[in-house]
């Protein structure tokens, strides 16, 4: 194999080599400068591979014998996950040194885990998949238990591993049924032998043990049953980490599994697509009202939006695709806000982590509570902010394949939803205010939280070239 | 004489698999039994492959084992060294023990 070859692969080849090279300068730097220094680095890698995916010319690349492929589609979730791995590294900085965890292993390890999920979205065949999806996980694993000492954070980890390394299971039983059956475990060859027809049983069951495993990745109902604690336990800004990256990336791989290879038995997966998503759109809205930490609600919150995302799956075509990655895009940008909020909460030097701790939050830090709103008012999906016109795209998608009963059951549940969102907003302007968060913020966080506001609430502005590129984007995930 | 074919591989190996599958959900006792059966449950899959491999006279499927046993590894050193710095905050390892978060 020639260097041209794996040229498709450049970013994930740069981001490998400069991630091991992190590693000796953390190990080889004095003990204190370390953790920022490789941090520092960490960031500046990532922003490389960002520049490095851009400049990508665009039309399809396929690297590696045929297991990696570099598409529209990837480069545009490439994009949203660089962008969601860099936000939380520079909101990180400062919550790790409070909490006496400054470890250089931390940046390292988010490092992995982007190149990781940057393998997830390339991949074209079932080794490349099991891979980079392997590769994301253990490095999620371990920055979950990321706080040593902690019990709370320790058994976030033990939780996230053991399930995790179920799903991991589970998805490898399908693999090799899939490769059994189908003789290949290419996607194109595997494609080709799902549209010849005549399925045999072995394939169905391969591709639901697989659906299984991906569901558990992307935190579907039923088996969601991790999140809810892994998002408590973690440590804050790992929380913020899991909530976006790893979620787009998995949501990613599950759409080129679904549309890419058993796109000929899109009767068959439909209807478990269908089932998991308004168990998670229902579980989301109901489960969420009677939490009390902010960060468990967080994690009801995302399995509800996961629903919506695979609402647009099993619409599928290029609309569902389109509307996916659409909500994905403002999905992330709110989600990330609302964590920058929720790092900024911190009372005598500790973190606080109750939703009655909003109380007042309009009287005592206007600003905060400002974004804050906007961010749960587009949670909610309230227009004409960002996540109004996720929604809208999905429920058009699913209408326009006519799964009218879906969409109707997804509004509900986002009317339901909409109760827990705007109950903080009542906390945050009606109650009477509670002690202050410490300030300042920091930096970091500060500018997140400023940057993430004005692009959920002013997102219709470029609503238009958005749907432009996403909408290219899955035109070139269907013609694989 | 019975001729094992590769309904046979099969059979053990979706046996196998059960079993390190239940060995997660019905053990009440060790997490250590979890992280045994998980490793099961992957030699159960590696089964499936070599047995597919031989079947089809195609070589991936072997390939894609031995990636498989690289990943275990890897999986199993990370499981353990969770587990240790578990057993230092919490001095336990039972499994009811794990009750912090309530889920």
């Amino acid at each position: 194999m020639t260097l041209p070859a794996m040229l498709p692969a450049l970013p994930e080849i740069f981001l490998a080599v400069f991630g091991m090279a992190l590693m000796m300068l953390g190990v080889f730097s004095p003990e204190k400068r370390a953790f920022k220094t490789v941090c520092t680095f960490s960031i500046a890698a990532l922003l490389a591979t960002l520049v490095l995916v851009l400049a990508n010319p665009g039309g399809r690349g396929v690297a590696f014998n045929g297991l990696f492929i570099v598409d529209g589609f990837a480069l545009y979730m490439k994009v949203l996950v660089l962008i969601g791995s860099v936000v939380t590294l520079l909101m990180s900085e400062r919550f790790l040194r409070h909490e006496g965890m400054d470890r250089f292993e931390y940046p390292v390890l988010i490092v992995f885990a982007t190149l990781g999920m940057m393998m997830m979205l390339s991949a074209n065949d079932l080794i490349a998949l099991y891979l980079g999806l392997e590769l994301q996980s253990l490095s999620l694993y371990v920055v979950a238990a990321f706080q040593r000492d902690s019990l709370r954070s320790t058994e976030a980890g033990l939780k996230y591993f053991v399930l995790g390394a179920l799903s991991s299971g589970l998805l490898l039983y399908g693999c090799s049924m899939i490769y059994g059956y189908a003789g290949t475990t290419e996607f194109a060859s595997i494609a080709r032998v799902v549209s010849a027809g005549a399925l045999p049983a072995g394939l169905v069951i391969g591709l639901v043990f697989l659906i299984t495993g991906l569901a558990f990745k992307v935190s579907a109902v039923p088996f969601h049953m991790w999140t809810p604690d892994v998002y408590e336990g973690a440590p804050t800004p790992v929380t913020a980490f899991f909530s976006v990256a790893p979620k787009i990336a998995a949501i990613g791989l599950f759409l080129r599994v679904m549309v890419g290879p058993f796109d000929g038995m899109i009767a068959e997966w439909r209807q478990v697509i269908v089932f998991i998503s308004v168990l998670s759109m229902v579980l989301g809205a109901f489960a969420a009202i009677n939490q009390t930490n902010i960060k468990r609600l967080m994690a009801y919150s995302s399995i509800g939006h996961v629903g919506y995302a695979l609402m647009g799956l099993a619409a599928g075509g290029r609309s569902g695709v389109t509307a996916v990655l659409v909500y994905m895009t403002i999905y992330l940008f709110m989600n990330i806000g609302t964590f920058a909020c929720i790092l900024s909460m911190r009372r005598q030097g500790s973190m606080v982590e109750g939703i009655d701790d909003f109380a007042g939050l309009g009287k005592t830090n206007p600003k905060m509570a400002m974004a804050m709103l906007i961010f749960m008012f587009s949670l909610a999906g309230i227009p004409p902010l960002g996540g109004f016109f996720g929604k809208l795209y999905v429920f058009m998608a699913a209408i326009q394949a006519g799964l009218v009963t879906l969409a109707i059951i997804g509004v509900v549940a986002s009317v339901v939803g909409a109760f827990y969102y705007l109950r903080i907003v009542k906390l945050m302007y009606f109650d009477d205010a509670a002690e202050p968060f410490d300030t300042p913020i920091g930096k970091g966080v500060g500018a997140v939280l400023a940057v993430t506001a004005v692009i959920t609430l002013l997102f219709f502005v470029g609503l238009s070239p958005v749907v432009e590129v996403a909408d290219a984007a899955a035109a070139s995930l269907l013609q694989n | 004489m019975l001729e094992i074919g590769l309904s046979h591989y099969l059979g053990v190996a979706a046996i196998l698999f059960t079993l390190g599958l239940f060995g997660i959900f019905l053990n009440r006792k060790n997490v250590i039994i979890i992280l045994m059966s998980i490793e099961l449950m992957l030699l159960a899959v590696n089964i499936n492959f070599v047995a597919f491999s031989s079947f089809l006279q195609d070589m991936v499927g072997q390939v894609f084992a031995m990636f498989v046993l690289t990943v275990a590894a890897a999986e199993a050193a990370i499981g353990l060294a969770i587990l240790v710095v578990y057993y230092r905050n919490r001095g336990s390892i039972a499994v009811e023990d794990i009750n912090m978060m309530k889920g």
